[in-house]
């Protein structure tokens, strides 16, 4: 079998009106996500703070950072599991203030977890129609009723179900219980999940976690097939380098709650603090 | 005035009946996470052992009181050893009904042995009664007692839990059950011994409940232990103050409600209370709040 | 280890409760020889259609939606006297329109709606808490609808309507007496409306549970937080389940009030909600079928006993125990699945050669 190896198309990295980057392509659209000073304390210790982050239409951008840095408790941020304690999350320009998970994801932002939360007892494709809930509807007393409604919006779930799978050619799965799969199917799934809600930004937290070299290659080749084909923007964290130098336009590195640097791959590859924050720091002489 | 003083000590003494058996509830679903319906039907037991030591076998008060312990305590280790141990692993329904179970086991038990009809108690701690304010307020032993022995047993536990070997086990277990039995604590042998004492408890409990309010039959401990259950949760379940705040302030508002709302009412506006409670503090007046991971 | 149902599955749940009604029925006609039920069984074919729908309902707040339940007799008893009165007024203040049909339809819609209401209003506070607080809650609820109940009077005159709270001197005729209850009910419940009501329960619920809403309900029970994130109102959605179970355990309350020529609210008891939630774990947590199959069992099993005498409750208890002791032993489980997964194969090969 001959390695593939994904390649990215170049990009150009230009400064955005606000702060951060863009890709050059998006910069005449409005972004998918921006924050301000965004921050959070738990009881008096500050978790994250002057989090500063713009994101393009269709952008795929990475969020890394040691272990504790507080990445997932920024996706919880956005995702408004949280209440920030400071600072604001815009998606779509929407200022998120008071906003619940519901509406958050409603705006258009989608995510998966980093310990992998799938509907285990439902089937695979049961999983998905919970995430086309909002999007292929029908009301309460149809479905008791049984009226033509119902029937309607089932199969139109079902259909647009399976079509979503396809993307991971996980439609064989449909039937199969959802915490039955191996664990790199599962984590697939979520993606598809999170898609069929229909969002305008993407949050994969650790999207490679217990995958091997093969299967994150494909990971990223797949990764950058959603992009191109919803036309949606992704954020991930992700420990797994290749990954993220291999896929990411622009990234941002996280360290004990701070944003210590920002750029793209090459950039933060030769960034001293970046190291630094990874390694500690070299002695010097 | 004196007659509000009069439904405070009243209140104060039935609240203390709560407290006690609130903190067998409380020990045990701190430690095993589970609700122990069987609770309640463990002081009825205890109440007729003691009323069976007094009328038939004609024991001394204290050695009725002994005996009523003794039993209780022995039937609580066998429950748990019998019922409740095969089911560790179960989910905590599993172990709910079971607990319902055993509750209706005992009921049935105590129906057969001594029948359907209410038994009139005799009180064991009845020293006659301090009669103040030109006869205008009776304070009978029984309040007295009741009061004395809710502060002695919660000081004691208090002290137990705190400062000795078993007590600290008990609290390791209730943290983290896997985390103490790679310490090295018998976790099983903890789980019992919390059976043990909140089945004692029970048995005091029940002397002290039939004292006051002296009709005995199999269902009597049903009602007094979904209060005290209550008053567990009200005041923070797992929690020894708040099982003590809980079970007082239960029985205030159950006692000052039926003197001046109604005395239809009194259940009802205590369970009104207890629902208020959680909606502002969902984990209890001393509960501790937990975080769920994302 | 729970499998995906295909909606067709409950065609057997269906036919089979439609069987027993009919054999039940042709053993009432007496068209079968030798078949006969006993009084104290026919008896019980009323209470056995209520407590199934009791269960079935029960079943969707504890195993549908995940939430612990203690109080669900109270919304039978809020169906249960508001079906009376609606019937007894009716009776009284309109004596020369004989429509008993009217009535009971009238009856059992009105037990409904306002065990439904009751459901909103109480399920505004308890949905906030999770769990064994939730438990307790709604423990408190059922106990506090009770004690309410005890303190209301209803009488009728002519065609006015007369309510008293803790106020018994009303004009007129007495429908509702305080702790007293309702007395004098002229009874409407019949097994052939309780086999309708059964059919209505399975309907709803199994419909409920195949169905868009049924899968979001699902979904928070099994992760609230996933099912946020993909934007399910979760309020929303306990909500439904909570409220469409209160207002079918009103319409059973209803038609178990027309079942007896009086009732008390001391009838709907903690105890009840403790009988039921029995019913809703031994029949399979999440299992309508089981929850059909176990009200029947373990409502009929105390008749059955009765030969024992003063032993059947006590009999009745240790096999609760017994059955969930045995139902969560390793080794017992074991043997069960694997004696399962033998007559599933043989019944599966045995339909390939047909």
């Amino acid at each position: 079998m001959t390695q593939r190896k994904f390649q990215k198309t170049p990009v150009k990295m230009v400064p955005a009106p606000s702060y951060g980057i863009l890709p050059e392509r998006d910069v005449g659209e409005r972004p998918v996500l921006e924050t301000r000073n965004l921050g959070i304390d738990f009881g008096g210790l500050r978790a994250v703070e002057d989090f500063n982050l713009v994101i393009g239409k269709t952008e795929i951008a990475g969020l890394i950072g040691p272990n504790g840095a507080g990445k997932t408790t920024v996706f919880n941020l956005l995702t408004k599991v949280y209440q920030p304690t400071m600072g604001t999350v815009l998606i779509n320009g929407r200022d998120t203030a008071g906003m619940n998970t519901v509406q958050a994801n409603k705006l258009g932002i989608a995510r998966t977890f980093q310990n992998i939360r799938l509907f285990g007892n439902m089937s695979v494709e049961d999983n998905v129609r919970i995430g086309l809930h909002n999007q292929i509807g029908y009301s309460t007393v149809s479905g008791i009723l049984r009226l033509p409604s119902f029937w309607k919006g089932e199969r139109a779930q079902h259909e647009r179900a399976l079509d979503l799978l396809s993307i991971f050619d996980m439609q064989d799965l449909a039937g199969h219980q959802a915490g039955s799969l191996p664990y790199g199917a599962q984590r697939r799934l979520e993606i598809v999940r999170a898609l069929a809600t229909n969002p305008s930004l993407l949050l994969l937290d650790e999207p490679a976690a217990g995958m091997n070299p093969h299967e994150t290659e494909e990971l990223m080749e797949n990764i950058a097939k959603i992009r191109d084909k919803f036309k949606i923007a992704i954020l991930l964290i992700e420990h797994d380098m290749n990954l993220v130098m291999g896929i990411c336009e622009g990234i941002c590195v996280l360290n004990y709650g701070r944003i210590i640097a920002k750029g793209t791959a090459e950039e933060i590859q030769n960034n001293p603090v970046v190291i630094e924050a990874y390694l500690g720091k070299q002695k010097e002489g | 005035m004196i007659q509000f003083l009069s439904y405070l000590l009243n209140g104060i003494s039935l609240g203390s009946v709560y407290a006690i058996i609130a903190l067998g509830y409380s020990m045990v679903y701190g430690i095993a996470k589970m609700l122990n319906f069987a609770h309640g039907d463990v002081i009825m037991i205890g109440a007729y052992m003691s009323f069976c030591a007094i009328q038939y076998w004609s024991l001394p008060p204290i050695a009725a009181i002994v005996l009523a312990i003794v039993v209780c305590t022995a039937l609580g280790i066998l429950i748990e050893r019998m019922a409740y141990k095969p089911l560790r692993t179960a989910t905590s329904l599993s172990v709910l009904i079971t607990a319902i179970g055993v509750s209706w086991l005992l009921q049935n038990i105590a129906l057969l042995i001594w029948g359907a009809n209410p038994k009139s108690y005799q009180s064991l701690v009845n020293f006659g009664s301090l009669t103040l304010f030109d006869g205008q307020l009776h304070i009978t032993s029984e309040t007295f007692i009741t009061i004395a022995a809710n502060i002695i047993i919660m000081i004691a536990l208090t002290l137990f839990t705190g400062k000795t070997k078993m007590g600290k086990a008990m609290r390791a277990v209730s943290e983290d059950k896997g985390a103490a039995e790679l310490m090295g604590i018998n976790v099983n042998a903890t789980i019992s011994m919390t059976f043990a004492i909140g089945s004692g408890l029970a048995a005091i409990a029940g002397v002290l409940l039939c004292s006051s309010y002296p009709v005995l039959m199999p269902t009597t401990g049903s009602m007094p232990g979904i209060k005290a259950f209550t008053a567990a949760v009200f005041g923070g379940i797992g929690s020894i103050p708040g099982a003590l705040i809980g079970g007082i302030l239960l029985g205030l508002i159950e006692i000052l409600g039926k003197a001046y709302v109604s005395t239809e009412l009194g259940d009802a506006l205590v369970f009104a209370v207890l629902i208020i409670v959680l909606l502002v503090k969902p984990t209890g007046l001393l509960g501790k709040k937990v975080h769920e991971k994302v | 280890m729970m499998k995906y149902k295909k909606p067709s599955r409950n065609f057997v749940t269906y036919a089979g409760v439609i069987l027993i009604f009919l054999i039940c029925e042709l053993a009432l006609s007496g068209m079968i020889d030798g078949f006969k039920m006993s009084r104290s069984l026919k008896g019980q074919l009323v209470p056995i259609c209520v407590y199934i729908v009791m269960a079935v309902s029960l079943n969707l707040t504890v195993g549908i939606s995940g939430e612990l339940s203690l109080g669900h007799a109270g919304f039978m008893s809020v169906g249960a006297f508001t079906g009376v009165l609606v019937s007894q007024y009716l009776l009284f203040a309109f004596p020369d329109v004989n429509l008993e049909t009217i009535r009971l339809i009238a009856a059992l819609a009105a037990g409904g709606l306002f065990a439904g209401i009751a459901g909103v209003l109480i399920g505004i506070p308890v949905l906030r808490l999770r769990g064994d607080y939730l438990a307790i809650v709604t423990l408190a609820f059922g106990e506090i609808i009770r004690n309410l109940i005890n303190c209301i009077y209803f009488s009728v005159e002519g065609i006015a309507l007369n309510f008293g709270f803790l106020d018994p001197n009303l004009p007129g005729k007495m429908i509702i007496n305080g702790p007293m209850g309702a007395t004098g009910i002229k009874k409407l419940a019949t097994f052939e409306v309780g086999f309708v009501l059964v059919m209505i329960t399975l309907v709803v619920v199994l419909n409920l549970i195949n169905s868009r809403s049924g899968r979001a309900i699902m979904a928070i029970r099994d992760n609230r937080i996933a099912a946020e994130s993909v934007g399910l109102n979760v309020t929303k959605y306990r909500m439904l389940a909570f409220v469409v179970s209160a207002a079918l355990a009103g319409m059973a309350g209803a038609l178990y009030g027309l079942n007896f020529s009086q009732i008390q609210a001391v009838k709907f008891k903690f105890d009840t909600s403790i009988l039921v939630l029995v019913f809703v774990v031994l029949g399979g947590i999440g299992n309508i079928r089981g929850s059909v199959i176990a009200a029947t069992v373990l409502t009929v099993l105390p008749e059955m006993l009765r030969q024992f005498g003063d032993y059947r409750m006590l009999i009745y208890a240790i096999v609760l125990i017994l059955v969930m002791l045995a139902g969560n032993n390793p080794f017992i489980k074991n043997t069960l699945d694997s004696f399962k997964a033998k007559v599933f194969k043989k019944s599966a090969k045995e339909g390939d050669q047909a």
